[in-house]
């Protein structure tokens, strides 16, 4: 604690090194290494091939043995470095291989057969990207339907969310109605029932509505955040009273003021919560996982955890759709970082 | 409607949100005309009731009555989903739940699985968020600090918080297995390879340091927002009583962050108890049972067990429930205490 | 014909009452301004008329119509804002046209119209801008502007030119004036400005505690108060209100010196107690005769000078013009009051 001490206070003049900076710049170095290298890790890995992933211990890059292809034989051969008996060095690829003793011919010299003790010989290796983990699954797994699985539950459940909490908090943030309080303190109770205790029940709710192994099965029930509505109801409050009853006088009808007068000036909030609510349903994991049980309609989440089971051995393509699942996420974040963060830090959800 | 005037507003709205726009507003204007002759009838202040409805339908029936029938579950037995289809068993469930020799040691009861969770959830989340609240802690102090590129770090120790469960999981459990970056670090320096995943005591750790790992940022975000409101003039004030660093520490800082780290430390607390999507990829449970959760107990017993045992799943989660209130109770008391404050 | 009335009109909030039975008739192009302290009910007043507050009993009627019951939107009345309530998001040729949209007038007529009151409001060039972008003057009367082009049956102005600074008030106060004598509709007008008041209005309506004190005239009220509150809130400085005694007849004496006034006493009984009041204007200075005072501070404002004096027994008595040491009330302008 007395490092926390330091660096809390630390106040330097400009120009002048307290060691407390020095800490502190090394705390922050660290964490670089340790919050992005993961990440970093596997997207490295991600583009290994299979063989280069079953190294130990593993390349830092990616990287995959150079083959050559050599006249009179139909496969590509791998390349190596030998060393010679007289200590001079060659490139020759090899044939085969036979206990200790390797069979090599010199590509320009095809006709001629060397044989190589297997020590004096390293392979020759090259940096290569293994696009094909990639573009693999795409054929032979139902990737894609994941995929549009996973972006038509996100996009819109996203837009639901909008629509029907944005309704909510406009009535709850312009009108005095009777059970207006009532109203409100039901919101309260649901903010402390998350999906994970009543899981069962609306399980039963879905089953009953027909919706099991449909994607609405996944976006109707958490369509209706408390958070939600919090979170727009408190930026409605700060609009100008004058502006509705202006909208009043200039005879719109109440769905027009909420359309063309509320719901622009709460852009900043909308905005807000639309971004945590594609995390949200990019992310969400537990509720599909109960609720979808048909392959076909696996989001990515679920089909990811579902391929980790199937593909122990497969690690290429896990990698690389890990990789495919993180990255509309990076995206978001790279673009909106402070707008995340500054909404976090303001309404203290995430 | 606007781009045929010449003085169509300019400005916020680029291409890409116009495309959306128009069939939105195209719609929304469908639904003016029974909107507003929905007002004609009753009048302007009670359309809040017309706005509420879509809501108040989804809480209804995704909320409201799943929690009552939670409880209707929790008291029936058989293994039918529909509620009158089930006998009604009382209490019996719960007394199953419960129907232990000893409370220390899950082996003594029934439903060993069941404390088997309880117990990994409270060893779990006492140790997550012990580290979480030092470690954010640290972090924010370490942020506030006049550093450069603080934008740049503040997102490094964030962006964890955005990746899902499954991506989170998968990233350590590449790291962690046998042939992994973290072995091959340990036989460079010599060392024999450890089966992270496979030794009970080291599954329980990483699975701390994974969740930790994953959600720092997120705390550290609210402690840092608590930092920066404390008055700067409160630390010149300090400093011209030439008040030691350690004090200023602890008579100011930490007095004055206090209520985000109670804000922390619960929240935390909440999250903690529901943990699972992490745990459930990263280790399954295992090994054995020594990363069983609570949320994870209550999954398997309803809907991947060979026989579907809602009534027992229920009444675990209503036990669950009654414990988050409880948490949340605690949660509202102390955002009010920092209302106050 | 754009009339309104106003029978037994009361407003409650609770268990606050805050308008008392407003009775009142606002003739077809007459320019009203609802006038009183902070407070007083008028912006109240103003919002039941408005139809964005429900009365708690008694009835409105424009033009002869009970509009008691219907809501803002259909009462077909235009109001300018203090806060001017400008949509942020929409350009200034969007806020005027908002209200057409609604009414659902064709394109050309909407454009017809929102060009005509810019070119009045000398708006034509800022009509692409947003309200942000504009100067306080500016939204001021994109304001109106957004009244004008509804061609409303009545105008309603909520204290509209508080937010300005004191000189883009008095240019706005007279183009307001030049835009009611130009367009001709009723208007009602809310301030707590009495110049305002006085400049504006064709007839004045002063409130205080939610009940009409009087209704008149701008010169009606300054010449002829009905009563001590109309009186003292009328005109600037304010009128002296003197205590007194009726003496005999034709005679009031103010002050512990006993100081005869002789002015009309009516049917008033000698030795009923009265309050005097006298414009500061229509005091003046003599060396000799009247009411002697002690001066305390002269206030030099370039064009006019005031001068504060004290008298035993009366309050400070403040003065229009000079520098000397007595003043002599004026008869003509001595006014006898009742003591309320």
């Amino acid at each position: 604690m007395s490092l926390v001490t330091k660096l809390a206070t630390a106040r330097r003049k400009p120009g002048r090194w307290h060691w407390t900076d020095v800490a502190a710049y090394a705390y922050l170095a660290l964490g670089v290494v340790l919050m992005f290298g993961p990440v970093a890790w596997l997207a490295m890995s991600s583009f290994k091939t299979q063989a280069g992933l079953l190294e130990f211990p593993p390349s830092l890059l990616p990287m995959s043995q150079r083959e050559v292809v050599v006249a009179g034989h139909a496969q590509p051969l791998p390349l190596f470095e030998v060393t010679m008996p007289d200590g001079s060095t060659r490139v020759l690829a090899q044939v085969r291989r036979i206990g200790i003793q390797a069979q090599m011919v010199d590509p320009a010299n095809p006709a001629e057969v060397i044989r190589v003790p297997i020590d004096k010989r390293t392979l020759v290796r090259e940096f290569k990207l293994a696009t094909e983990n990639y573009t693999e699954p795409l054929e032979r797994f139902a990737f894609m339907r994941f995929l549009w699985n996973s972006v038509f539950v996100t996009v819109v459940a996203t837009i639901i969310t909008l629509i029907i909490n944005s309704m909510a908090a406009y009535a709850l943030s312009i009108y005095e109605f009777r059970g207006k309080n009532t109203v409100m303190l039901m919101v309260i109770g649901t903010l402390m029932i998350p999906i994970t205790i009543i899981l069962v029940p609306v399980y039963l709710v879905v089953t009953e509505l027909g919706l099991v192994n449909s994607l609405w099965a996944v976006i109707l029930p958490g369509a209706a955040t408390p958070t939600g509505v919090f979170l727009l109801r408190q930026y409605m409050l700060t609009l100008p009273r004058d502006l509705i009853e202006a909208a009043r006088m200039d005879k719109a009808s109440e769905w027009q003021i909420y359309w063309r007068i509320v719901m622009p000036l709460a852009m900043p909030a909308l905005a807000v919560l639309a971004i945590f609510s594609v995390m949200w349903r990019w992310n969400e994991f537990l509720w599909p996982l109960a609720v979808l049980t048909k392959t076909e309609s696996y989001t990515l989440q679920i089909g990811l955890n579902a391929f980790q089971g199937e593909l122990q051995t497969q690690w290429h393509y896990l990698l690389a759709m890990t990789v495919v699942t993180l990255l509309p996420v990076a995206l978001v974040f790279v673009f909106l970082q402070r707008f995340i963060t500054t909404g976090i830090a303001n309404t203290g959800m995430k | 409607m606007a781009s045929a005037e010449p003085a169509a507003p300019r400005g916020e709205s680029s291409g890409a949100a116009r495309l959306f726009a128009a069939p939105l507003s195209l719609l929304m204007r469908m639904i003016d005309w029974p909107m507003s002759a929905l007002q004609r009838l009753i009048g302007e202040r009670r359309m809040a009731y017309a706005f509420l409805l879509p809501n108040i339908v989804f809480f209804g029936l995704f909320v409201f009555l799943p929690l009552i029938i939670n409880v209707v579950f929790s008291v029936t037995g058989g293994t039918a989903l529909f509620p009158s289809q089930r006998p009604y068993v009382g209490g019996e469930q719960y007394a199953y739940l419960f129907d232990c020799g000893s409370f220390l040691d899950p082996n003594s009861c029934r439903e060993d699985h069941f404390w088997r969770g309880v117990s990994n959830t409270a060893r779990f989340t006492v140790f997550q968020v012990t580290a979480m609240v030092l470690f954010s802690l640290v972090t924010a102090v370490v942020l506030n600090m006049k550093i450069k590129a603080r934008g740049f770090f503040r997102a490094v120790y964030f962006f964890p918080v955005l990746l899902s469960p499954v991506v989170v999981a998968l990233t350590w459990k590449w790291i962690l297995q046998r042939d992994g970056l973290l072995n091959a670090g340990i036989t460079a320096l010599g060392g024999e390879r450890i089966l992270f995943l496979v030794d009970p005591s080291w599954a329980m750790f990483w699975i701390v340091f994974v969740s930790v790992w994953a959600h720092m940022g997120f705390y550290t975000l609210i402690l840092l927002a608590g930092l920066q409101a404390i008055p700067a003039d409160l630390y010149e004030a300090a400093e011209m009583d030439a008040t030691p660093r350690w004090r200023v520490f602890w008579r100011i800082t930490l007095p004055l962050l206090w209520p985000n780290m109670i804000v922390v430390i619960v929240l935390a607390l909440i999250k903690g108890v529901q943990t699972f999507d992490e745990v459930f990829v990263l280790t399954g449970g295992g090994p054995g049972t020594a990363t069983l959760m609570v949320v994870h107990y209550i999954y398997e017993t309803a809907f991947s067990n060979q026989v579907q045992n809602f009534g027992l799943a229920a009444a675990a989660s209503v036990v669950l429930g009654l414990v988050l209130f409880a948490l949340t109770l605690a949660q509202l008391a102390a955002s009010n205490r920092k209302g106050a404050a | 014909m754009s009339e309104l009335s106003l029978t037994g009109v009361r407003k409650s909030f609770g268990s606050t009452h805050v308008l008392h039975g407003i009775d009142l008739h606002v003739a077809h192009g007459e320019f009203v301004v609802f006038v009183g302290p902070s407070g007083c009910g008028k912006s109240t007043l103003l919002r039941v008329i408005a139809g964005l507050e429900e009365v708690t009993d008694g009835a409105v009627a424009i033009d002869g119509t009970d509009v008691t019951g219907l809501p803002a939107s259909e009462r077909g009345l235009a109001m300018v804002f203090q806060s001017y309530a400008l949509y942020p998001h929409m350009s200034v040729y969007k806020n005027m046209a908002f209200a057409l949209e609604n009414m659902g007038l064709p394109r050309d007529e909407i454009d017809k119209r929102v060009r005509r009151a810019a070119g009045m409001l000398q708006l034509t060039d800022y009509l692409e801008r947003k309200p942000r972008a504009l100067s306080g003057g500016q939204r001021q009367r994109v304001a109106i502007g957004r009244a004008i082009v509804r061609d409303p049956k009545i105008f309603l102005f909520d204290e509209p030119l508080s937010n300005l600074d004191a000189e883009l008030r008095v240019a706005t106060r007279k183009e307001l004036a030049g835009l009611h004598a130009e367009l001709g509709g009723t208007m009602i007008y809310v301030t707590h400005d009495q110049v305002e008041a006085m400049t504006l209005a064709d007839r004045i309506v002063v409130l205080q505690a939610g009940k009409i004190e009087q209704v008149g005239t701008p010169l009606e009220l300054y010449n002829r108060p009905d009563n001590l509150f109309v009186a003292g809130f009328i005109g600037s400085p304010r009128m002296n209100l003197l205590p007194g005694t009726v003496a005999r007849p034709g005679i009031v004496t103010v002050g512990d010196g006993g100081h005869e006034i002789a002015c009309e006493t009516a049917t008033l009984a000698s030795g009923a107690p009265v309050t005097l009041g006298v414009r500061p204007e229509h005091l003046s200075l003599s060396e000799s005769q009247g009411l002697p005072l002690a001066i305390e501070l002269v206030e030099r404002l370039g064009g006019e000078s005031y001068l504060y004096g004290a008298s035993p027994g009366l309050p400070q008595i403040p003065a229009f013009l000079g520098t000397a040491r007595s003043s002599r009330t004026s008869r003509e302008a001595a006014q006898l009051r009742d003591p309320s």
